[in-house]
């Protein structure tokens, strides 16, 4: 997994709400046996048209927007638990996504992933909605060590929580299966302590 | 401290805590294959062996056509994803129920079917629809690939404990009113994102005097709200279905789980962090009208004519993919297909349900009907039922097991603009196929729908209506 420690850049706002997995990366998509290549059908059915054009209403094909920072609205990654989704955002270049909320299984893939789903409140999120909008070129730093979210001009940092062990992950480029590998002594011991088993 | 029945599942599991995290662990991890192939690839690639390749089980769902299944898959993307499942089943020993075997079908199904879904376990899968498991009460929730990965190198999970959320429905559910209308209703008051952070237990009088399969159609759709799972206590219900399936234990191991399951319920006083109380009288008939399953209203209610500033935008860019207007009323409303079918409604009861309204009618001319049985043990059920000749007169095909038109991902696709009646779980944007148009409903509401051609009110519950 690819480490993650501070990052400055602009961002791209979809404010949409309740975005699902099913438009971040379509079934149909799905096919691939490999993690690699999934970026290019992200959000395939809002980018592009069945033709195969972009649409040029879509944030993502307006050249005003650009950056590392996915800025969306409230619920992200609802839905189905596929992980291409994450692997998808991750392969378009994006390293955050910035959200009022996320989506209980999207949030796990997104740090299995080096993907750091940052959570802040409504109220800021409007606000980053609209001075992106204002001003595409407004940059963002995220500070994963100090946990804060920057925005230089604002002269504004706010804080954002994530669990101490995910961070060490995500500091360091450690997977979880690292970890539990390492715990299959205790694993085993619990096997054999449980007063039923299946 | 009295222990709700999460708590006792929960807390069984815990092998070690790790600060706010926990090691836990899984009984029965079932894999599919869409979302297993590049978790064996890490295995491979980081030469681990699979630590209980025992309590892993798989089967072909997601990929499969559902017609003609003898031969092989067409479409060569989903044959080599199936033909790579089988083949990392053999290298690693893992027992597959896949295309052709006699068990084969929608792993949500064939879980239950098996009896491999038992009381107080932990179930996992690499597919969000798990906490459909929880209906037998079972900790069941989707995982992601990475996660498969893990639990086929430890069968542990290193994850937060969720909150915990109660929603009761009490009294009894009105004639022509079903476990769909139930779970559609309780999102639509929730919201799709009510449930986010929380496990559920579903409790109360109307849950109870649900069926199994009724009870997990209820579970199925809690990852609709947002939230982890859905489960229900065991009761004799449970233990009756279970009783004499495969993998169900037997003689006096029978008896000493039945006497633990028995265990297993919320006590008095227990904490949730939130409860919801519903009245099952005020439950009726229900379809979606819009892009996420929150979107729900009675069968004979209107479109909401606003909805809050915030969410304005969505709810205006969600009618305008459905080509539906604020305030409008959908009974009427024609309809091109009809798919029955889907982890949350293609079990021998939903079928029933379906026959017994269609006997001796017809669907209208116009309406392309899709009826999908969850695994072969379903369609072979339905043929001895006769279920599949009353649908072949109403001009209906029993097609063969899959998840078939749920998600567009196999042969059976929804037309750009199509309106779709379905009794699946989803109505996202371009779920059933680029454009489709999906109205989620009941197997009974589908049925009257492909009869009638259009939307059309549910006769037993406007009875009751017209009486009362």
């Amino acid at each position: 997994m690819e480490k993650f420690q501070i990052l400055r850049s602009t961002a791209v706002p979809l404010p949409n709400e309740n975005v699902d997995t099913d438009q971040i990366i379509p079934a149909r998509f799905l096919k691939a046996t490999t993690r690699e290549g999934f970026g290019e059908n992200l959000f395939r059915d809002w980018r592009y048209a069945a033709d195969g054009q972009p649409k040029p209403d879509f944030v993502l094909n307006n050249p005003r927007f650009s950056g590392r920072i996915l800025v969306a609205g409230q619920n992200f990654g609802c839905g189905s638990s596929r992980e291409h989704a994450a692997w998808a955002i991750f392969d378009a270049g994006f390293k955050v996504v910035v959200s009022s909320y996320f989506a209980d299984i999207f949030r796990g893939n997104a740090l299995n992933n080096g993907l750091l789903p940052l959570q802040v409140s409504e109220e800021v999120l409007q606000r980053l909605l609209a001075q992106i909008e204002q001003d595409p070129q407004t940059e963002l730093v995220v500070d994963l060590p100090a946990q804060t979210l920057s925005v230089p001009v604002w002269e504004e940092s706010i804080p954002f929580a994530i669990d101490a062990y995910k961070k060490e992950c995500l500091l360091n480029g450690y997977d979880d299966i690292d970890f539990l590998v390492s715990q299959k002594e205790a694993i085993a011991a619990y096997e054999t302590s449980r007063p039923w088993t299946y | 401290m009295p222990k709700s029945l999460f708590d006792k599942i929960w807390e069984a599991h815990v092998v070690k805590t790790v600060g706010d995290l926990s090691v836990f662990y899984i009984d029965r991890h079932l894999i599919h294959e869409v979302t297993s192939p590049q978790a064996f690839d890490e295995i491979e690639a980081r030469g681990l062996p699979l630590f209980r390749q025992q309590q892993i089980i798989a089967t072909a769902d997601h990929n499969v056509p559902t017609l003609n299944q003898h031969l092989p898959i067409q479409e060569p993307l989903s044959r080599s994803q199936v033909d790579k499942l089988t083949e990392n089943c053999a290298k690693y020993g893992v027992e597959l129920y896949g295309l052709g075997h006699e068990r084969q079908g929608i792993v949500h199904v064939i879980g239950p079917e098996l009896g491999l879904t038992q009381p107080g376990m932990t179930i996992v899968c690499g597919d969000s629809h798990t906490s459909t498991h929880g209906a037998f009460g079972a900790i069941a929730f989707g995982i992601g690939t990475s996660q498969v990965a893990q639990v086929m190198a430890s069968q542990c999970l290193l994850i937060d404990r969720p909150k915990r959320m109660r929603i009761s429905v009490d009294g009894d559910l009105r004639p022509g009113v079903g476990a769909k209308d139930l779970i559609l209703y309780v999102i639509a008051q929730l919201g799709t994102g009510g449930g986010t952070g929380y496990f559920v237990e579903y409790a109360g009088s109307a849950v109870r005097s649900l069926s199994m399969e009724g009870r997990m159609t209820v579970c199925n759709m809690s990852i609709e709200m947002g939230a982890r799972g859905g489960m229900i206590a065991p009761d004799q219900t449970t233990f009756d279905y279970l009783q004499g399936r495969p993998y169900a234990p037997q003689g006096e191991q029978w008896e000493q789980a039945v006497a633990y399951w028995q265990t297993l319920y919320s006590e008095e006083g227990a904490e949730f962090e939130a409860e919801h109380h519903f009245d099952a009288a005020h439950i009726t008939p229900m379809i979606t009208y819009g892009t996420n399953p929150g979107m729900g209203i009675p069968l004979g209610g209107t479109i909401p004519l606003d909805v809050v500033p915030s969410e304005a935008a969505g709810f205006s860019k969600s009618l305008e993919y459905m080509g539906l207007t604020p305030g409008e009323s959908l009974l009427g409303k024609p309809i091109d297909y009809v798919f029955i079918g889907s982890c949350t409604n293609s079990r021998i009861e939903d079928l029933r349900t379906v026959a017994a309204y269609v006997q001796g009618k017809h669907k209208a001319p116009h309406v392309e009907a899709i009826i999908v049985p969850g695994s072969k043990q379903v369609e072979k059920q339905a043929k001895e039922e006769g279920l599949d000749r009353i649908l072949a007169d109403a001009g209906f095909t029993l097609r063969e097991p899959g998840c078939s038109a749920c998600l567009a991902m196999n042969e059976d696709k929804i037309p750009a603009g199509a309106y779709c009646v379905s009794t699946s779980n989803r109505n996202f944007e371009g779920r059933q196929g680029p454009g489709a148009r999906t109205l989620l409903a009941s197997p009974l509401v589908a049925a009257i729908a492909a009869v009638e051609g259009k939307i059309s009110a549910v006769p037993a519950y406007n009875e009751l209506e017209l009486a009362g």
